[in-house]
């Protein structure tokens, strides 16, 4: 029967005739489904005797929705829809690359570098910080995470659930190694790095033998075993009090942060004192790492060693019989993929001046994979879209102060936070399976450069 | 009998580029491979068949590192006269030391990748030295821009040998069934083998297909040097391209030798038609002299 409807829906009259038949047949089933749910109630009494409400109004309106929507389906929303489509495909063979699309990269990286001081144009030097700070910082962070990630389970397709443990190990080294040895900012960023991908290292060995799932549940306890040693090990870590006054790190130690240093950068341009300056300052160095890892794994990509990742990820036993050590391969991968989240590590300690085992959680790990995976595993814009809308969206629940009035004075916006991260992950899951950018850039080519459907990679077993 | 001895006394002239010596292969109570020996020569395409669960795919994985062996001693010899004893070592290192390169029955291709990026992958091991295991790369010195250029000079080649130059930028996964199995031969080739082990290369091909497959297999054979080990039921490839043939059945060798004396071999004749009742009595005796035969033969060794 619909497949004769379908033949006919060009015709308009028929179309209406339609929509009428399923319209009336939706009131029916309407009818039988809540003729007993809603149209009666039974409740009790004052003397406890059951009692048969009728509601048949209640029900004539349930009914009429259901016939009404599904007329006003049938007949304007899916024609509409199904219009739109053909449209779009039309206009996407069209013009399939669009200037903005093919320069998306360096528009972007443009758009971030002039990013603090439209700020400070647009709000003032005290009113910029929230934006430079709380959106800037923020999302430019996870986007640095969620690139060092990428390598591990992106490209390599090594499922890793305690990234953050790597995030704990760089802050802490930068926290406790500043304070008790009085090293700089600038030592003290590559020396997190490396710790972090020893710890990687040593993470890395013991897993190798395991696979997917297993992996998984390894890493999540790595995790939290570092966590609860930065807890339980008061002596050092000072437990759950955590580590503050942390020192500010200075422009290659010629301008300082410190109010009281002589060579103080507002003094020495003769600005008015603000925190504003750390923070435009903070925002370039976190730019300035997250390029670097970009422009590392682009490069990675290219070498043997990033070819064998993927490869790595998409079968590992044709790896091995082309003579790769996957030992080694995927060491390196967490080693590599470690030392980025140490230095993001470091970078969160000198921005907070303050560490705490609260800021890593199994939580922030499984926003920093949720990043990745929504991004499209493997793609760095991808990524980097998925932590602007997903950091960037939560940061802007908290600006929803209009929200209150429509809601009361008690509703606060960002306790939905996660209810709508959840709701937002299933939309794109269910839209776009394989995250915003599914499709992954060859590598080298031999004529032109197509990109690779998604529906060809692997998510990697182990 | 006449060409027992033909054989013989090719092995001893002959130069034996990969000996498998009393190879027995144990999985838990079932004897997959029991106390087989043969050996494969240098420019030669040997073809190992046999019924369905003779125990072929086994040996494959044992020559190529995958199984440990029970027992046995497996040696390849290279060309500039370094041995190596394949059951010691693991499995990527008998490709990338002794040079034995290996397919697979079910095709594993990188199938996310392009058919280029695969034949890259396969040259991993010259890539990252020239690369300074990646850290001179990262710092774009001109020898790995040099070594990257000729790696795909190379899978050129190998890519139009194949006959899927056409294809290189499409992702492996895209290709039909024919254009994978020649991509898998051509991505083992890359690794610069001396032998190459391919397991059922024309399974699931048709006649044209396995047509270009045997050109390709003698022009590996004839213009790389490298000598094939080959799996496989299809008879049409293996009498065709074959010198030397051994028959596995149950995990031990029935036969051994040219295509022509394996196919009039009444033990091989047996084993893949079975024998009609009135014949069996016949076939017995025969096996039982062919095994004394082989027997004896087995004792001067």
């Amino acid at each position: 029967m619909s497949n004769i409807s379908n033949t006919n829906e060009s015709a308009g009259g028929n179309l209406t005739a339609r929509a009428l038949r399923e319209g009336i047949f939706a009131g029916i089933i309407a009818l039988g489904l809540f003729v007993l749910f809603v149209g009666l109630e039974t409740t009790q009494n004052i003397r406890n005797e059951l009692v048969l409400n009728q509601r048949w109004g209640l029900l004539a309106i349930f009914v009429i929705i259901a016939a009404v929507g599904r007329f006003l389906t049938v007949a304007y929303f899916q024609p509409s829809m199904a219009a739109r489509k053909a449209a779009a495909s039309k206009v996407a063979a069209d013009t399939e690359e669009s200037f903005f699309k093919r320069n998306f990269s360096k528009i972007a990286i443009v758009a971030l570098l002039i990013y603090p001081p439209l700020m400070v144009m647009l709000f003032g030097v005290q009113g910029s910080l929230k934006w430079v700070d709380n959106f800037g910082i923020q999302i430019l962070i996870y986007v640095m995470l969620a690139w060092g990630l990428n390598i591990v389970v992106g490209l390599a397709g090594l499922l890793d659930l305690g990234y953050v443990a790597f995030y704990a190990v760089g802050a802490y080294s930068y926290a406790l190694l500043s304070q008790q040895f009085g090293f700089s900012f600038w030592v003290l960023l590559p020396l997190a790095g490396i710790l972090a991908a020893f710890w990687g290292m040593i993470l890395g060995f013991p897993v190798l033998r395991l696979k997917g799932d297993y992996l998984a549940i390894v890493t999540l306890a790595f995790g939290e075993i570092i966590r609860l040693v930065l807890i339980n090990w008061t002596e050092v870590t000072k437990g759950t009090f955590g580590v503050s006054g942390i020192p500010k790190a200075s422009i290659f130690g010629i301008w300082s942060f410190d109010v009281s240093a002589p060579n103080n950068f507002a003094k020495a341009f003769g600005l008015p004192m603000s925190s504003a300056y750390y923070k435009i300052f903070l925002f370039y160095l976190i730019l300035a790492l997250a390029l670097l890892t970009a422009y590392v794994t682009i490069r990675l990509r290219r070498m043997p060693i990033g070819r064998a990742w993927e490869a790595l990820r998409e079968d590992e036993i044709a790896c091995r019989s082309l003579g790769i050590n996957t030992v080694t391969t995927k060491l390196t991968a967490f080693a590599i993929g470690a030392m980025f989240g140490g230095f993001a590590g470091s970078f969160f300690a000198v921005r907070q001046g303050f560490v705490s085992p609260e800021s890593f959680v199994f939580l922030e790990s499984a926003i920093i994979l949720a990043i990745v995976v929504l991004g499209g595993m493997g793609s760095l814009v991808g990524i980097a879209v998925a932590a602007a809308v997903m950091v960037g969206g939560t940061e802007l629940l908290r600006e929803m102060t209009f929200l209150k009035a429509v809601f009361g004075p008690d509703f606060t916006p960002e306790l939905y936070r996660m209810l709508i991260f959840g709701l937002a992950m299933v939309v794109v899951m269910v839209w776009k399976p394989r995250g915003f950018v599914g499709s992954r850039e060859p590598t080298a080519f031999l004529r032109e450069r197509k990109s690779v459907s998604g529906s060809f990679t692997k998510e990697g077993h182990g | 009998m006449a060409p027992e001895t033909k054989i013989a006394t090719n092995t001893m002239t002959n130069d034996p580029i990969l000996k498998v010596e009393h190879l027995s292969m144990r999985f838990g109570g079932l004897m997959a491979i029991n106390d087989l020996s043969f050996e494969a020569h240098r420019g030669d395409i040997t073809a190992l068949i046999g019924p369905n669960g003779a125990g072929k795919t086994t040996v494959f994985n044992c020559v190529t590192g995958f199984y440990k062996p029970t027992m046995g001693m497996i040696t390849m010899r290279q060309k500039a006269g370094k041995e190596f004893l394949l059951e010691r070592m693991t499995d990527f290192e008998v490709n990338r030391d002794a040079k034995v390169a290996r397919t697979f029955q079910n095709i594993r291709l990188f199938s996310g990748l392009t058919v280029l990026e695969n034949l890259l992958v396969a040259q991993h091991n010259a890539l990252m030295k020239a690369s300074g295991y990646t850290i001179l790369g990262l710092l774009g010195l001109p020898t790995y821009k040099k070594a990257a250029a000729e790696s795909i000079d190379i899978a050129k080649y190998w890519l139009e040998k194949a006959n899927l130059i056409e294809r290189a930028d499409d992702p492996a996964g895209d290709l039909p069934y024919g254009a994978q199995r020649r991509l898998e031969i051509a991505r083992a080739m890359c690794t610069g083998p001396e032998f190459l082990c391919l397991d059922e290369p024309a399974a699931g091909l048709n006649p044209r297909e396995s047509a270009a497959l045997n050109d390709l297999l003698r022009s590996i054979r004839n213009d790389s040097g490298t000598s094939i080990l080959l799996i496989e039921h299809d008879m049409s490839v293996v009498m065709e391209i074959s010198d030397h043939v051994v028959v596995l059945e149950y995990g031990q060798k029935i036969s051994d030798g040219t295509p022509d004396h394996v196919k009039n071999d009444p033990k091989v004749i047996a084993a893949y038609l079975g024998v009609e009742d009135d014949e069996v009595e016949e076939v017995i005796e025969e096996i039982e002299v062919i095994a004394e035969n082989d027997g004896t033969q087995g004792g001067s060794h």
